[in-house]
């Protein structure tokens, strides 16, 4: 057992550092929860891809470096550290990339994942319905079989960066008659501006348009945006959620990052910090470093060949999420009324990290997971 | 980078939960609290022979240490095992011994440690009672910069931990070891060492509380369906295996970097763990938990124990932010 990083490693983190130091706008971008937020992060996502660091885990030939899990960790520490911007293409980046490389077509590979890396398409997700959030099991949502390909009818909603996405992906219900509800379904891709399809955004508590909802009036999806076999979306989808739930989508970089930064706004306080919250400040930066070291070990699994086990990502989501709120309130709590003031790094953070528990599963799902699959209990009334 | 434990480590931990298990731990740590210590002494004399105290003595006196991770490791098999006397003080008292400039008690003391053949105890630099004195063949003491070896103790307290017994080193017969500005330095070293293993005997109480649990509530029926049926009790239980398994990285790293930050981290959230999956045992047990003679109580009592022993969580959570740099 060692924290040793290699000299490959060790040349990689410095090649990151060097790029973002020399790259990393001086001054923050707007948020890309906005118009033109939105635009200048995706200017940034073309720049990191120019200096071939937006998907450095993807192989060489979609764009990426090929870069080992841990040397992931190594970027994504480097990143967070340097401020860099928030990444606008993430729901492309770490849930579709990740399952076309796993379950795509050559073709498939070839034509999504190079624009996607440069920042040219950036996807939405478009999982949940109005009756379906967690249980995605529920979706009602159609695909019905025509020539060439399916006619798209529903209802998509709480779709992440859909106001201003250009495609989406999701699943939908294309064999109605399959004998269980999660059998059945297919796992397409769409154009957000294809016909048939209505974006309404919807603002999040903060009033940005964050997510949106889609109204989908037979909208005609080719059978070469079929990812994996018809009817078998819910295997498919089921590799995503598992990334959205574990690291990829939120590294500990962000947080190993977040949490120096709060100690530093402690510090800062000097005198008239809130003696209440030097706790907090402490438990802040021990679940950071739980966090961090936790990731190494996985990446050291992972780099063995040794798969995590069935529901450990579940127990990974409700480690980070709740992280992620104690830092912000924590740090709300040392600013004082200042804090309250919209737009600063904090009370944006605060608003992001609160829809962490109810994402990608609510926590209650994944506790009922870590519950059943790693602990062993039964299944049972869920009371 | 490779933060996993190699198959040398996974082996050694395997074996030593295995041996354990068949020792019967539960009796021997009553008979502990009862003040016979005859059955622990053989327990320990079984550790010894699985090198486990080798770990924290020198090659130069019979060792194959100091070996950090490798005491880490160990330590969670000995809190799963609720493995009863001064384990982590014997093995802190080694590392103090061996940071003395004079190497005389190390010679002394320390091959007689590797072998099992001694045991140590050590009050924390802060004073007050010393872990079962009683049991121990001698007892360390810093006081001032003078470092004293006590051979008697006074009165005998109980802990709430029945099987902890605590009391107070009597100076007035000591011997003095060491003086001067290097024992201040060597105590600091010493706490640290008890500070990793405390912290890696507390996620194994927390562990065997857990999987103790589950089991329980597994087969407990109440309302017609086993108790583990009720979303309720799951999530209890998710948060307390949540909060183990983010624990154990924490304490893996403060055995590689030994840093005072990461050992700290490690105390709070082993600690915090652990009690946690005490005040849960306690709950979905119901009666059953709070009853003495049901040998749960051994792990129970003890994560309470181990949360303040060797770091409070205040002073583990005051050290982290202090050495955090702003």
């Amino acid at each position: 057992m060692d924290l040793d990083f290699t000299a490959e490693e060790r040349s990689f983190r410095r090649q990151a550092r060097d790029w973002l130091a020399a790259h990393v706008p001086a001054v923050p971008l707007p948020s890309l929860e906005t118009a033109e937020g939105f635009a200048a992060h995706r200017a940034w996502e073309r720049r990191l891809a120019v200096g071939r660091w937006s998907v450095v885990s993807w192989p060489a030939a979609y764009g990426g470096r090929d870069a080992t899990l841990l040397q992931w960790l190594v970027f994504e520490e480097e990143y967070h550290a340097a401020g860099a911007p928030g990444r606008v293409g993430q729901n492309g980046i770490s849930l579709l990339g990740p399952t076309l490389l796993e379950h795509g077509t050559q073709e498939q590979r070839d034509r999504v994942l190079p624009p996607m890396a440069r920042g040219e398409v950036i996807w939405a997700q478009a999982w949940s319905e109005p009756e379906a959030g967690s249980d995605l099991a529920s979706l009602r949502s159609t695909a019905t079989r025509t020539e060439g390909g399916w006619l798209l009818r529903g209802q998509k909603t709480w779709s992440s960066r859909a106001a201003f996405a250009d495609r989406a992906f999701g699943l939908f219900r294309s064999h109605p008659g399959a004998p269980r509800p999660h059998q059945g379904l297919t796992y397409l891709m769409f154009g957000l501006d294809a016909p048939g399809v209505t974006v309404r955004p919807l603002a999040r508590l903060d009033g940005k348009p964050a997510f949106a909802e889609l109204f989908l009036d037979d909208v005609f999806v080719p059978d070469a945006d079929v990812v994996g076999s018809p009817g078998d979306g819910w295997r498919v989808a089921m590799s995503t959620a598992a990334d959205e739930r574990g690291l990829t989508l939120r590294s500990p970089g962000r947080f190993t990052a977040a949490a120096r930064r709060l100690a530093a706004l402690w510090h800062s306080c000097g005198e008239d910090a809130d003696p209440s919250a030097a706790d907090r400040v402490a438990d802040a930066l021990i679940g950071a470093r739980a966090y961090q070291l936790a990731a190494y070990a996985g990446a050291a699994r992972a780099a063995e060949g040794g798969a995590p086990e069935a529901g450990a990502s579940s127990l990974t989501k409700v480690f980070w999420s709740e992280l992620d709120i104690a830092l912000h309130e924590t740090a709300l709590d040392l600013l004082g009324p200042p804090g309250e003031a919209a737009g600063g790094p904090w009370a944006e953070g605060w608003v992001f990290a609160l829809a962490g528990p109810v994402y990608a599963g609510t926590n209650e799902i994944q506790r009922d997971i870590v519950a059943e699959r790693l602990l062993g209990l039964p299944r049972g009334r869920r009371r | 980078m490779r933060f996993l434990p190699t198959v040398e480590q996974a082996d050694f931990v395997h074996a030593l939960d295995r041996m354990l298990a068949a020792a019967g731990t539960p009796e021997a740590a009553r008979a502990w609290a009862a003040g016979e210590h005859a059955p622990g002494r053989r327990l320990w004399a079984r550790l010894a022979d699985a090198g486990l105290f080798a770990l924290a003595v020198p090659e130069a006196y019979d060792g194959y240490g100091p070996r950090p991770v490798e005491l880490a490791l160990a330590f969670v098999e000995l809190g799963r095992h609720a493995v009863p006397g001064p384990v982590a003080e014997t093995v802190a008292a080694a590392e103090l011994l061996d940071a003395l400039p004079d190497p005389g008690p190390a010679k002394e003391w320390l091959p007689r440690v590797a072998a099992g053949r001694a045991v140590l105890g050590l009050a924390a630099p802060e004073g007050g009672h010393a872990l079962d004195a009683d049991a121990a063949d001698a007892v360390l003491v810093v006081s001032g910069d003078r470092l004293l070896l006590a051979r008697d103790h006074g009165p005998v307290l109980a802990s709430l931990d029945p099987v902890r017994r605590l009391a107070v080193p009597q100076e007035g017969t000591a011997a003095v070891l060491a003086t001067g500005p290097a024992v201040a330095a060597a105590a600091a070293r010493a706490a640290d060492r008890a500070a990793l293993v405390t912290a890696a005997q507390a996620l194994g109480v927390g562990l065997a509380l857990l999987a103790r649990t589950v089991d329980h509530v597994r087969r407990r029926h109440q309302f017609g369906v086993p108790v583990g049926s009720f979303q309720a009790v799951k999530h209890r239980l998710a948060d307390t295996l949540i909060a183990l398994e983010f624990a154990r990285p924490l304490l893996h790293g403060a055995a590689v970097t030994g840093t005072g930050a990461d050992v700290a981290a490690a105390k709070v959230a082993c600690g915090e763990a652990a009690y946690r999956a005490a005040r849960t045992a306690l709950q979905l047990h119901g009666a059953l938990g709070y009853t003495a003679e049901y040998d749960l109580s051994l792990w129970l009592t003890k994560a309470r124990a181990l949360r303040s022993a060797w770091g409070t969580p205040a002073r583990c959570r005051a050290r982290v932010l202090a050495q955090t740099p702003g």
